[in-house]
């Protein structure tokens, strides 16, 4: 290769003999090109390659300037020059070189000449106006290939300023005998319209005719235009709708001749293309679309499972049925369709299905319902495309409840993506979803505590946005939207400045919603002005917000009425602000200029000397009044006018107000300090001793880095309550489905159960109310669930409260039988129909009570023992055991005998009576577990006859009885989960119910809802009895309290953590040696608390709730007594402890 | 629309590279290689659409690509496209080329850029899919062959040059191929 160079200037003659010698030309000028890239494959570093690509490029260079070089050569040339800019090496010096070939030389040589242009230069480059004579010529010429060419190079670039200059031409082509012509004809004037929309506008005609065309080839070319013109305004052709029907219906069905087909599909590309039209046709336009229901019918039937290309098809028309008015039978099968595709094992079939479930979730939730287990399956899936396609799905999705399980996958996706195409994408979205979310609890929780700052910087953020403007206006939108639904909630709760934030986001944002009304926001943010709490602050964001917004006849009114009603405020500010809005409001120019749209980022120029007042001051001045003094000024002259000094006042309060600060969230030690520095304390000198011991052990770990780590898994606590598509009709079906997944029968491979505790995290909120929970509990993995705060709805307020297990494992037939047995109506008929069903049953009402496996064994155990079952009982109408009739003590005995071997060992309480009736006794007990609180009810059946009347009997009375005075939100709503449990512990006198498992996490939940669980639970008697019995609130530390076993460290970083603080002196035990260790043993082992540590005269004490949140308790002896200070996140708990202590104390 | 047509070996020497909308010579090579970095790290079994190289264009574009042996076949193209449409429409271009190529590899492409050029250009014109018939395709290169073959012979046959240029003293001996779905055996050529 090395003397190609010295070859080329050598054999210049020799070429030119070679000319003549047809053959050996050829082959020298095919091993010239193999020379170059035999020589490149030789290489071994990039930077030989460049070395020698140079060298061939100036090699070329020279050759293409000299002028005996003939245009074949040129061609041969030419080529070479094109792979060298392939391979990105510029070789510009041979573009005008190209255009020459492509003027002068043969048709042969024309056409390395046009593809070298082609390749070469673009749109804009200044060489192409060369090459403008050439395309005219050739357009004219006979030759038929000449003319493709001209056309092809014409669509893929021309000068827009040159259009006008060959459109003549082109245009003539559309009538041009040989198909192949007119199909480019029509191609390139499609890519004309592209550039230059208006120029072709007067050959519309012409386009209809194309589509009339009696080649099918040119036909479908001219669909490539119709498509673009009818995205861009559908109205102009619906007309051609009947026609493009028409079309579709002939290719469907065969009309068209074989040469068309492609694996014996007639023209797929043609279909697709039809589809794709029709779909944007008939969306939204009822009467369009019922024309094409027939053939999408049809292209569904037709199109046969059996190729690629039959998919694509296929795809277009699933597409295509969920964008045109929807046609319920259609939609049916194109679900099905969308199913074959998502369970598809061809992974790109399976792409696509979820592209159209994407495409279709926001129309059906319910179709990814149904596919949710697949749906789960491609999240983790190898392919990332498969795994983005899956996020991007569950983006569609994302609701209140799921975000941020959707959230977490995406960010852990995004942890193993490195793709930064991927990374910005979803960084967006998760900003967007995550973003606001996060930023409502914040500033809700946070409230007016937090620093002005941080709401200052979010509007800042929001409003400049991140770097593209597609991402900002979604999220603006998101938070638009996500605040008017909080203000159509209870904006009464807000903070005020998050009263703030939102008033001032909607002013700025709420038109980017389209189709929300001015008004209706403004009416939004009245309501914010009517309400007792909002401050005269946020009362003037809100109406600022609203001078933003008012636009149109109903705002100006609305502005009337407030500025009549607001207009007499005390409030200066208001005042003003209320007149700005009325004024604004009449003037929408004088608006516009004031507060223009979008003008959040600008900069505003502030006049910070105000000079734009000084003619008003000197008027002001010239008519007699006084001069401006500064603060300072008027200070002194007001000092020596009285003499009096006010200073020494000013500084003795804050000097004590910041010691109380300091103190204040600070660690016991140092408040013990900083109290010991406030003066009260008299023994100075032991203090600093403590202080001195404490500050060894814990100096380090009680700094001011907070520990947070403990509580989170512990607010975020089970719940599950997931729609599902398992909802059967048949009752017998509903029952097995659900039977194979509840744990116990079948037990379902962990995997599966994981994966569907994902995907009911995940399809939270979506689907109809109806549905019944798809999910087992599993008390594995309780964390996984989330629990909802607020009870939605009628169905679920109760089943979330309670454990989850209740609603989550019932099946279809146990909630049946269970509201039957509600409702009272008959049990018997009901229990004699599903005898074989019953075993099944007391397992499930096992499981779904008992989550933990006591309850189950328990249930097992009985069985055999006693009479299986309620319902067994009363299709045999067998006797019951009997009654224990003995009211007292005995009975006590007695019945702590029947707790199960299980419990039997384990403390429990008192075994209160609860109520009794003539035939039936309840009791309760407590029984502590490690990990749960059962609560243990003895029914007893106290006469003489059956079960059944019993039932039959007690019941009616009871039926909508269940109310809590406390409860409200909790009751009506609560029913089947716990009465489904009664029948199964109706095992004469047996013991059963479970309640507070696990999942039991914040006290005050528990103060609210375990009363009311139990009432209804009990909800057989009546209502005054159990209230009465069930006062045991105070008395719930004592069982749910449980030791925290943390280290010193942890319990210093937690002590920082929480900020309820509660003190008080305790009477400390003397009867020991030590009496701080004497007095901890006894609370330890009375209240089940751990002490952490004990340095000196001073301990560290903590507990939890079951399974719930911790209070922190610090002693001192000080003085003969014991100074405890506690501290929790849950404002009651440490009263209710420090109660418990007091108590223990007494009775020790 | 399709914005670009890529063929490059499977060590992302571009072999046929064909744009449809303007991009800078040195935006194409960026283009060339990161497609060839996100193609090229996929398996076999994975699907044949990866969605937005960051510099063609973001969400609304996607790289649908093919691979054979030792080429990959990368279309890239905006939302208007119907992917597995264009899926096909890579085995049909493929296809064409086998039957004009008589067995179609990787050094026809290197040595006859310019006829592939052609062919691709029957089957797409300034981005928008022309002819999807790979009869018909055939026909219109035949008819461009034909008019070349009139021109006096002044270019030698193609199989003449073929056979020149796979007698070169190259490191590897070409070897057969499968294409996919037709089952046509197609010679191919281990990397350069």
């Amino acid at each position: 290769m090395s003397d190609v160079v010295e070859k080329t200037l050598t054999a210049l003659p020799s070429l030119l003999s070679l000319d003549s010698q047809p053959g050996s030309g050829k082959l020298s000028s095919t091993s010239k090109l193999g020379n170059l890239i035999r020589g490149i494959t030789e290489l071994t570093s990039k930077h030989e390659e460049e070395k020698l690509i140079q060298r061939e490029l100036s090699s070329i260079k020279e050759q293409v300037a000299s002028p005996n070089t003939s245009m074949r050569q040129m061609k041969e040339l030419m080529v070479r020059a094109i792979y060298c800019e392939m391979l990105g090496y510029e070789a510009s010096f041979s573009y005008i070189h190209a255009i020459k070939l492509a003027q002068q030389g043969t048709v042969l040589e024309k056409r390395v000449g046009y593809l070298a242009v082609s390749l070469f230069l673009n749109e804009s480059h200044e060489l192409l106006l060369l090459l403008v004579n050439t395309v005219l010529k050739d357009l004219q010429s006979t030759n038929l290939i000449e003319v493709c060419m001209a056309l092809t190079v014409v669509s893929q670039m021309f000068p827009k300023d040159m259009i006008p200059a060959i459109l003549p031409l082109v245009e003539e082509k559309l009538t041009h005998p040989k198909e192949i012509i007119r199909r480019k004809a029509v191609l390139a004037l499609y890519k004309f319209y592209l550039i230059a929309p208006n120029q072709v506008q007067h050959i519309h005609n012409k386009f209809r005719k194309a589509l009339c065309d009696k080649d099918p080839g040119v036909m479908t070319a001219s669909l490539h235009i119709y498509l673009q013109m009818i995205k861009e305004n559908p109205e102009g052709y619906k007309d051609l709708t009947a026609s493009f029907v028409t079309i579709l219906k002939q290719v469907v069905g065969g009309k068209l001749p074989m040469d068309f087909n492609y694996h014996s599909v007639p023209a797929p590309w043609l279909q697709i293309q039809l589809l794709r039209i029709l779909s944007l046709l008939g969306k939204d336009d009822q009467s369009t679309s019922e024309m094409m229901y027939e053939v999408l019918d049809e292209s569904l039937r037709r199109a046969e499972m059996n190729h690629n290309i039959t998919y694509a098809i296929l795809y277009e028309c699933v597409k295509s049925i969920y964008t045109i008015h929807p046609k319920a039978e259609l939609l049916e099968k194109a679900a099905k369709c969308i199913g074959n595709f998502v369970l598809s094992p061809k992974i790109n079939l399976k792409y696509l299905g979820l592209k159209a479930l994407t495409y279709v979730v926001q129309q059906d939730a319910n179709l990814a319902l149904q596919h949710q287990l697949t749906i789960i399956e491609c999240l983790d899936h190898s392919d990332l495309v498969i795994k983005r396609e899956t996020l991007e799905l569950l983006f569609r999705i994302t609701n209140a409840q799921n975000v941020t399980v959707i959230v977490e996958k995406m960010l852990e996706f995004l942890r193993l993506s490195k793709d930064d195409y991927t990374t910005i994408d979803l960084v967006g979205k998760v900003a967007e979803l995550w973003f606001i979310e996060t930023m409502n609890t914040v500033f809700s929780l946070g409230g007016d505590m937090m620093q002005p700052d941080i709401p200052n910087s979010f509007l800042r953020l929001l409003s400049e946005g991140f770097d593209s403007t597609e991402e900002d206006r979604q999220l603006r939108l998101f938070a638009v939207d996500s605040y008017v639904s909080l203000l159509q909630g209870e904006p009464g709760r807000l903070p005020q400045r998050f009263l703030q934030v939102i008033s001032w986001v909607l002013g700025e944002y709420s038109h980017l919603r389209e189709g929300l009304e001015p008004a209706t926001t403004l009416r939004l943010l009245a309501k914010l002005l009517d309400m007792k709490h909002t401050s005269s602050e946020t009362k003037s964001w809100v109406l600022l917000a609203m001078s933003k917004l008012c636009e149109g006849p109903d705002c100006v009114s609305l502005a009337q009425e407030l500025s009549e009603r607001h207009g007499g405020s005390l409030d200066t500010v208001l005042r003003q602000r209320v007149q700005e809005l009325r004024h604004l409001s009449e003037d929408a120019e004088l608006r516009a200029s004031v507060l223009p749209r979008d003008a959040a980022q600008e900069p505003l120029e502030v006049d910070s000397s105000l000079s734009f007042l000084d003619g008003f001051v000197s008027e002001a001045l010239s008519a007699g009044a006084a001069p401006y003094k500064p603060p300072h000024q008027r200070q002194e002259e007001l000092a020596q006018a009285k003499a009096l000094s006010l200073e020494p006042y000013g500084l003795s309060l804050p000097i004590s107000m910041s010691s109380c600060s300091l103190a204040d969230r600070q660690s016991p030690t140092l408040l013990s300090m900083s109290s010991g520095l406030s003066g009260n304390s008299t023994d100075l000198s032991h203090k600093g001793g403590s202080t001195t011991l404490k500050l060894d052990g814990v100096k380090r770990v009680w700094g001011k880095d907070g520990y947070l780590a403990q509580k989170e898994p512990v607010e975020e606590s089970a719940q599950v309550e997931v729609p599902s598509p398992l909802c059967s009709p048949s009752r017998q079906g509903g029952a097995d489905s659900t039977h194979s997944q509840t744990p116990t029968p079948t037990p379902t491979p962990e995997p599966e159960k994981e994966k569907q505790q994902l995907a009911s995290s995940l399809f939270v909120g979506l689907g109809s109310q109806s549905s019944v929970c798809l999910m087992g509990k599993s008390e594995q993995t309780p964390q996984r669930f989330r629990r909802k705060a607020k009870g939605q709805g009628s169905s679920s307020g109760a089943s979330e409260q309670i454990s989850n297990s209740h609603y989550s494992t019932q099946s279809t037939v146990d909630n049946l039988l269970c509201n039957n047995l509600l409702d009272s109506t008959v049990t018997s008929d009901l229990a004699v129909s599903t005898p074989e069903q019953t075993p099944q049953l007391s397992q499930e009402v096992a499981t779904t009570n008992g989550t933990c496996d006591a309850e189950q064994d328990l249930i097992e155990e009985t069985d055999p023992g006693n009479s299986p079952s309620l319902i067994r009982a009363n299709s045999t109408v067998t006797a019951d055991p009997p009654a224990h009739k003995d009211p007292d003590r005995p009975k006590d005995s007695c019945l702590s005998s029947h707790l199960p071997a299980e419990l039997a060992g384990l403390s429990h309480s008192e075994i209160i009576p609860l109520c009794s009736s003539q035939n039936l006794d309840l009791s309760a007990c407590h029984v502590q577990k490690e990990d749960a609180l059962l609560l243990v009810i003895f029914i007893e059946n106290s006469s003489d006859s059956d079960i059944e009347q019993i039932g039959g009997g007690e019941k009616p009375q009871c039926v909508g009885v269940p109310v809590f005075p406390d409860g409200e939100e909790a009751s009506g709503s609560r029913g089947a989960g716990w009465d489904g449990v009664l029948p199964a512990a109706f095992w004469g006198i047996s013991s059963h119910a479970v309640l507070l498992q696990t999942s039991i996490n914040q006290f005050h939940q528990v103060h609210c809802f375990l009363p009311s669980d139990l009432l209804l639970s009990m909800a057989l008697l009546t209502q005054s009895m159990l209230v009465s019995c069930f006062c045991l609130t105070s008395l719930l530390f004592l069982c749910l309290g449980r030791p925290l076993c943390v280290s010193t460290e942890e319990y210093g970083t937690l002590w920082l953590a929480f900020s309820q603080d509660t003190k008080q002196n305790l009477a400390l035990l003397n009867d020991g040696q030590d009496p701080l260790t004497a007095t901890l043993d006894v609370l330890k082992n009375k209240l089940q608390l751990h002490v952490v540590d004990i340095i000196g005269a001073e301990g560290i004490v903590a507990c939890r709730l079951l399974q719930g949140q911790p209070c922190l308790m610090h002693c001192r002896v000080h003085a003969g007594s014991l100074a405890v200070w506690l501290r929790s996140p849950v404002p009651d708990l440490p009263d209710c402890l420090l109660y418990h202590c007091q108590r223990a104390l007494q009775e020790h | 629309m399709i914005k670009a047509i890529l063929i490059f070996n499977n060590h992302g020497k571009p072999r046929l590279i064909r744009f449809y909308q303007y991009f800078a010579e040195d935006l194409q090579q960026q283009i060339i290689r990161e497609t060839f970095h996100l193609v090229s790290k996929r398996d076999d079994n994975v699907c044949n659409f990866l969605e937005g190289g960051s510099l063609i264009g973001g969400s609304d574009y996607k790289l649908i690509y093919r691979h054979y042996a030792t080429l990959y076949f990368v279309f890239c193209v905006d939302s208007s496209e119907s992917e597995l449409g264009i899926l096909d429409l890579i085995q049909v271009f493929v296809e064409t080329l086998d039957k004009c190529f008589e067995n179609v590899c990787e050094l026809d492409l290197i040595f006859h850029m310019d006829k592939v050029h052609y062919i691709l250009q029957e089957v797409v014109m300034g981005g928008m899919v022309l002819e999807t018939n790979m009869n018909e395709i055939v026909a219109q290169v035949e008819l461009q062959n034909r008019m070349e073959k009139s021109e006096g012979g002044l270019s030698a046959a193609p199989a003449r040059a073929v056979s020149a240029v796979k007698n070169m003293n190259l490191p590897e001996i070409p070897r057969n191929i499968n294409i996919g779905d037709i089952n046509i055996k197609v010679p191919s050529l281990s990397p350069f």
